[in-house]
């Protein structure tokens, strides 16, 4: 009888081997160019592909094995949360509004990364690229899993989560982060690596994943605070992918620079846009605030950021054209942003409000260049008006710029009062922008560019109603007519948090926990 | 530049003039953020300059305290950010405005809440 002998397990380093570049072959039946026809044709020369080196040296196996435990802790706490109606523990209902904000803008996005993993895992030469793409993807769909169930518990209790995804797709401010992912998955691999990989996870992440759970720690929110752990050590992944691909890049091939220098200046700017959101967030949404955006602007992206060009400069790139003009918005932003969804509080799905004097003292404190002398007029003229039962709400739609889709609210580099108008002609038609670096991108590639959806200029082709609405019949209103379409329930959903229902029911339930 | 493709990249615009009900006209009332941003608003080309300003404007701005102060005469006009004369008895088209042109006003001594800009 044979006895059987036990291998020696393989070492960290053979085992990735194996599991990595032992899994790749020179194909044989059909030229490598087309079986990989989308390796090439964005001008990025690769020579030795061997050269690309993860530095988790991940492998399948053990990834199962470090998601599967990290699941379990995370199911436990997402399970004791909700049964012990954990969300009475939080700051305040209008915090919730951060969540329902998270859930239509965010939570999709994890979504369009897993399928763009997905692709970018097919259609790279290069094995070990190819294998840290494809478990980027299932990290990309099990963080829209597990954001989804975190929040679920929400959806029980308070309005604008039931519909998030129908949302993402039709809602006007959703469109921002929509089609700038759209932009990404639509670009070629070596694009989309550093668009998602670099400009996003690795230069910007810290500016939307850290607000957030932060946020939600110090308001109480341990649903989503765990999820937030459960994520991280695979945002670290992501983010040395990013910086990985970069390097690896501009280390192939000089030619590959400024092709790699334009994407590093279009990706920054269309991820800072699109961070207006995170911006608005933390300094109007939260109860009780982590730190402004300007605090975290000049944390993360002018010292982790400046330093982080400052070494990519022995390759070459020099820092995003638009760095200069994004740190200067820090002190506008999130006011202004916050100023939109106020105007247009009757066509979203969640809710707004004007801060409290001690949240306006906070915001003079932080922001004392911009908050007193700009901002904090309107708020209080909103909050006279409100009282005196006539709250604004712009029924007019927005002019939006063609490329980050953004209502056109940014205003002129060194002119806080003044609206930035940027516009270009291409084909006979007129396109506009709302700064110089949205206006270069669009020059760039006025091809792709001239097919946004807009969702203003969709509402007025008569494109966001539902089938069989009839625009002629009397009495017809394009607004309830476009809520419809949207599925949101007017009312409900949607207009200022004072008086929603949001407010009375928690204030009912926390005053039964806290009394008969 | 153009977009980098494996085979001839073209596609429709998709707002060209045709697909709406009528041309789109941007306007933006300069010094009053408020109003977020500037409005975008189908209008037919036969329409009166002056019916902008009297049958239009009053439903998106009439909420601001500085719109019934407005000395209309005095209004400055711009296209495109350039200085711009209309006729109020012409039409938009008539007026050289075509599908997605703005145009913004400037009303001289209204500067919005408190002087904020608002």
């Amino acid at each position: 009888m044979d006895t059987r002998v036990l291998k020696q397990k393989l070492g960290l380093k053979e085992r990735y081997a194996a599991m990595t570049s032992g899994l790749g072959w020179e194909t044989t039946y059909q030229p490598m160019d087309k079986v990989f026809p989308y390796a090439k044709y964005e001008g990025i020369k690769i020579h030795d592909w061997s050269k690309w080196q993860d530095p988790f040296r991940l492998t399948m196996d053990a990834y199962w094995k470090y998601q599967g435990e990290k699941e379990k802790k995370l199911y436990a706490v997402i399970d004791a949360f909700q049964q012990n109606n954990g969300f009475l523990g939080i700051t305040d209902a209008r915090y919730v509004n951060a969540i329902k904000l998270f859930i239509q803008g965010v939570s999709p996005l994890e979504y369009y990364a897993h399928r763009g993993f997905a692709r970018v895992g097919r259609h790279f030469p290069g094995v070990g690229t190819r294998v840290a793409c494809q478990m980027q993807s299932v990290d990309e769909i099990r963080h829209y899993q597990t954001e989804t169930h975190a929040i679920s518990v929400y959806n029980k209790f308070f309005n604008g989560l039931h519909h998030a995804n129908h949302w993402f797709d039709r809602v006007w401010y959703l469109s921002v982060p929509k089609s700038f992912f759209e932009d990404a998955l639509t670009a070629g691999p070596f694009e989309y690596l550093t668009a998602i990989s670099f400009a996003f996870e690795y230069v910007l992440t810290n500016l939307l994943f850290v607000p957030f759970m932060s946020g939600a720690a110090f308001n109480g929110d341990m649903s989503t605070v765990t999820f937030g752990f459960s994520a991280q050590s695979d945002e670290s992944r992501h983010m040395t992918l990013g910086i990985e691909s970069i390097k690896f890049m501009l280390e192939q091939d000089p030619a590959n620079v400024p092709i790699v220098q334009r994407w590093i200046d279009k990706w920054f700017w269309r991820g800072y846009r699109v961070l207006t959101l995170v911006a608005m967030m933390m300094d109007y949404m939260l109860p009780k605030r982590v730190m402004s955006w300007k605090e975290a602007w000049e944390i993360y992206a002018e010292q982790n950021g400046g330093a982080l060009f400052r070494d990519l400069a022995r390759y070459g790139i020099r820092e995003p054209k638009g760095f200069k003009d994004a740190c200067e918005g820090k002190d506008h932003i999130s006011h202004q942003a916050w100023n939109t969804f106020y105007n247009y509080a009757a066509a979203a799905p969640f809710h707004t409000w004007v801060p409290t004097d001690e949240e306006m003292a906070w915001l003079s404190a932080k922001y004392p260049e911009s908050f007193d002398r700009l901002y904090r007029p309107r708020l209080e003229f909103y909050r006279e008006q409100q009282k005196a039962g006539n709250r604004f709400y712009n029924k007019t739609l927005p002019m939006l710029c063609q490329v980050c889709q953004i209502p056109m609210f940014f205003t002129e580099p060194g002119d806080p009062t003044k609206i930035c108008y940027r516009e270009s002609d291409y084909k006979g038609d007129k396109y506009h922008f709302c700064s110089d670096h949205c206006k270069e991108i669009f020059d760039n590639e006025p091809e792709k560019f001239v097919q946004s959806w807009l969702p203003v200029h969709q509402i007025y082709q008569g494109n966001c109603f539902k089938p069989g609405t009839d625009p002629t019949k009397e009495g017809f209103d394009p607004l309830m007519a476009v809520m419809d379409y949207y599925e949101l329930n007017f009312g409900r959903d949607n207009l200022d948090f004072e008086g929603s229902e949001d407010q009375k029911n928690f204030a009912a339930w926390r005053g039964m926990v806290q009394s008969n | 530049m153009t977009v980098a493709a494996v085979k001839p990249y073209v596609f429709p615009p998709r707002d060209s003039v045709e697909k709406f009900p009528a041309p789109l006209l941007y306007i933006g009332w300069e010094d009053h953020l408020m109003f977020c941003a500037p409005h975008c608003l189908p209008l037919p080309p036969t329409m009166p300059f002056g019916a902008l300003i009297s049958e239009v404007l009053p439903g998106v701005y009439g909420y601001h305290p500085d719109f019934a102060k407005i000395e209309w005469s005095k209004v400055e006009w711009f296209k495109s950010g350039k200085p711009f004369r209309p006729d109020v008895s012409k039409s938009l088209a008539e007026n050289g405005l075509k599908h997605k042109d703005v145009i913004r006003f400037r009303t001289p001594g209204l500067t919005g809440i408190k002087g904020s800009h608002s």
